[in-house]
């Protein structure tokens, strides 16, 4: 029932994105896009990297104190009227979610994009259980109707181009005249808001996931661009808010440092269209709102992240940026990362939540260049718990037989001075004698694996160590 | 045991906690009872009429509209101007908010005012907002019969009427003047904080006003300084 977990065979999948032309196409606008509106917005605003250090600081506040904020937000959830459930895994928070519905006699529930109901399959068990889930933002929308999962956390549908997009409404909006004209991306979203507006009006359950949660006031906090999210908490019976437990802060001062830095990071906004703060109920005197709110309270795996070097991962905000940044995901996009979560912040928090067995390629999965630490909001060191994950694989042997012999004669070579500074001149010598006339090499021995999709440059000058000794012994004279 | 004590007890046994700790009980009470504020950008930390100035400015740069009034008995006029404009229906829904009832309506004889929360039938909504915050031309709505939160969302035009003297420079202001509204550590049921008009960028990253929310914001600055 849960999202099927092609993550071990993220090489495959990863050699498909590359081969795939229309999907090569939408990710070559991933880059220009989000990290030139990101870096504009940095530039407006002098105090962003103080507000990013703030940002850290309080996650790792909350997180050194999170008993006691859980409980606090509990508490103040129930004063207001709402109710708080917490569920230990996934198969846990898709029960009490379904019962919920169950209990209203729902049969429709809209819902605002949510990374957790994604990580816990719940669309596909709503089904089962009779209950038709609509996804309400456009790109979730988009990837429902395929019956795709999102292939990055805040632009659902970013690997998808609008012709696609177009066919998609005409196979599955075939009450509309077929001779329409949806050529233009705003007759696509005029289509989309219309078929949805009804959806919005006749849910009996609006499912949210949470931003944030807010300790101080027992408040829960979407934030969108389109409307939806906010819509799916306003107009139904039923809210149910879906959050993971890293999701607490502790004031109302605290959230605001974090939107600060939330927009910024991800789409370059000053500020996102919508911020929604949620706080139980709908009161005696309101004419609308909800008249029930349930927030469901998700570990699946994270309160064991708190214990180790891990827990640095659960500051993460999902902004994307990480992902917007990596040149990795640049080049396969977020499907073949195989699961929920893709980018740097997926390749550490895959195996923490299916288990390094499933999720060991996603941390070799980078080139360590450290641009998804220097943009992240909250100061994640990425490359570094990367590391550790690739530590964990190699420890428990699932690190393949070729790769762990070749790591295994590197490692006797370069622990021997006397053996390693040889062996790499007399390689570069060679390599550059032999590329002497182009600068390059289109094929080579041993690296077919590097030089079937680019070229091999040919070494020019010494070893970094003769330079290194050279440049030391020139400063010294 | 119960899953909310298995969840605690495990978040308690990776941080290596009973819970107990008076300190650590103590740090939280104290953050949640003082609510510190952090980094408080200085853009917005200006003389009043100059935060009127980056409230107007931030609102245009978020794709919002915003008309200046003098005073309040304008306003009938400014939102018949506006539906005019657009060649919209002389109609608007409004709440029953009585710094709107207030207004001089009767000045407008061809606009119709209805009052309610919507149904997502009306063209145009009005709201009263709570606050107005400059640093990012924000406007803070709250819930509660005076401004149904369905107007701030289902209409394809909303018209937001701000107080200029409830523009702030910063966030952390108004959240002082909403618990100075509700009392410390309540909250209305729904905040809604609102920079510019619904938009999306789903489709190719073109991005699209009027997603699903108000597909124009026009804000109605009321007052000098």
């Amino acid at each position: 029932m849960s999202v099927q977990i092609t993550s071990p065979r993220f090489k495959d999948n990863a050699r498909h994105a590359l081969d795939d032309a229309p999907l090569q196409a939408a990710l070559s606008k991933v880059g220009p896009g989000f990290i030139g509106r990101r870096t504009a917005a940095r530039d407006l605003l002098p105090e962003f990297d103080a507000l990013r250090d703030s940002a850290r600081d309080i996650k790792n506040h909350t997180l050194a104190h999170l008993d006691l904020y859980l409980e606090r937000f509990e508490a103040k959830v129930k004063e207001a009227g709402g109710h708080v459930h917490f569920a230990v895994d996934a198969a846990e928070a898709r029960e009490i979610v379904t019962r919920i519905c169950r209990d209203r006699g729902a049969k429709t529930v809209t819902k605002g994009k949510s990374m957790v109901s994604e990580e816990i399959g719940l669309n596909d068990h709503l089904v089962a259980c009779g209950i038709e889930p609509v996804e309400t933002d456009l790109g979730e929308y988009l990837i429902q109707i395929r019956g795709e999962a999102p292939s990055h956390i805040i632009a659902p549908a970013i690997h998808l181009n609008k012709d696609q997009v177009e066919a998609d409404f005409r196979r599955v909006h075939t009450h509309l005249p077929p001779e329409r004209n949806l050529t233009e991306p705003t007759a696509l979203l005029a289509e989309a808001r219309g078929e949805l507006r009804a959806k919005f009006l006749a849910a009996d359950v609006g499912i949210t996931g949470a931003n944030f949660l807010v300790a101080e006031t027992g408040t829960s906090i979407i934030v969108t661009n389109e409307g939806n999210g906010d819509l799916t908490q306003t107009l139904p019976g039923t809210h149910i808010v879906l959050a993971s437990l890293e999701k607490l802060v502790p004031t109302l001062e605290d959230v605001s440092q974090l939107l600060r830095v939330l927009a910024r990071s991800a789409t370059g906004q000053e500020m996102s269209v919508y911020t929604t703060f949620s706080t139980g109920p709908r009161r005696p005197q309101d004419l609308d709102g909800p008249g029930e709110y349930h927030v469901v309270i998700l570990d699946n795996g994270r309160s064991a992240m708190l214990a180790g070097q891990l827990r640095e991962m659960l500051r993460c905000i999902r902004c994307g940026a990480c992902m917007n940044h990596c040149p990795v995901y640049h080049a396969v996009g977020g499907h073949a990362y195989g699961w929920v979560y893709p980018g740097p912040m997926g390749a550490v928090l895959t195996p923490s939540l299916i288990g390094i067995e499933k999720g060991a390629n996603l941390p070799n999965a980078s080139t360590f260049c450290g641009r998804c630490e220097e943009v992240c909001p909250v100061r994640i060191p990425l490359p570094k718990l990367m590391r550790h994950w690739r530590e964990k694989e190699f420890e428990r042997h699932l690190t393949p037989a070729p790769v762990r012999y070749g790591l295994g004669i590197w490692s006797f070579v370069a622990r021997r001075g006397w053996l390693y500074r040889p062996a790499t001149d007399l390689a570069m010598r060679l390599l550059a004698m032999a590329g002497r006339a182009k600068g390059r090499f289109a094929s080579l021995p041993l690296a077919g694996g590097w030089t079937k999709v680019r070229d091999f440059p040919a070494p020019q000058g010494g070893t970094f160590q003769a330079q290194w000794k050279a440049r030391k012994s020139g400063r010294a004279s | 045991m119960s899953s909310r004590d298995t969840v605690l007890a495990s978040v308690r046994r990776a941080l290596g906690v009973s819970g107990q700790e008076a300190p650590r009980r103590q740090e939280v009470a104290d953050r949640i009872a003082g609510h510190p504020r952090g980094i408080i950008p200085a853009r917005a930390d200006l003389p009043h009429a100059e935060q009127i100035e980056l409230f107007k400015r931030m609102v245009v740069g978020a794709a919002g509209s915003i008309d200046h009034l003098a005073d309040p008995s304008e306003v009938p006029g400014a939102v018949a101007a506006y539906l005019r404009a657009r060649n919209l229906p002389l109609s608007v829904l409004r709440g029953q908010d009585a710094r709107l009832a207030d207004l001089p309506w009767s000045s407008e004889p061809t606009l119709d005012v209805w009052i309610g929360p919507s149904d997502g039938k009306q063209l145009a909504g009005l709201s009263h907002a709570f606050a107005g915050v400059a640093e990012s031309g924000t406007a803070i709505m709250v819930s509660g019969p005076d401004n149904p939160s369905t107007l701030n969302l289902l209409p394809d035009h909303h018209l937001i009427l701000v107080r200029a003297r409830d523009v702030v420079g910063t966030y952390e202001e108004a959240w002082d003047r909403l618990r100075a509204a509700y009392g410390p550590g309540t909250m209305p049921r729904t905040v809604n904080w609102i920079t510019g008009p619904s938009r999306s960028a789903d489709i190719e990253q073109t991005l699209l006003l009027g997603a699903h929310g108000p597909r124009s914001l026009h804000i109605l600055l009321v007052g000098g300084v």
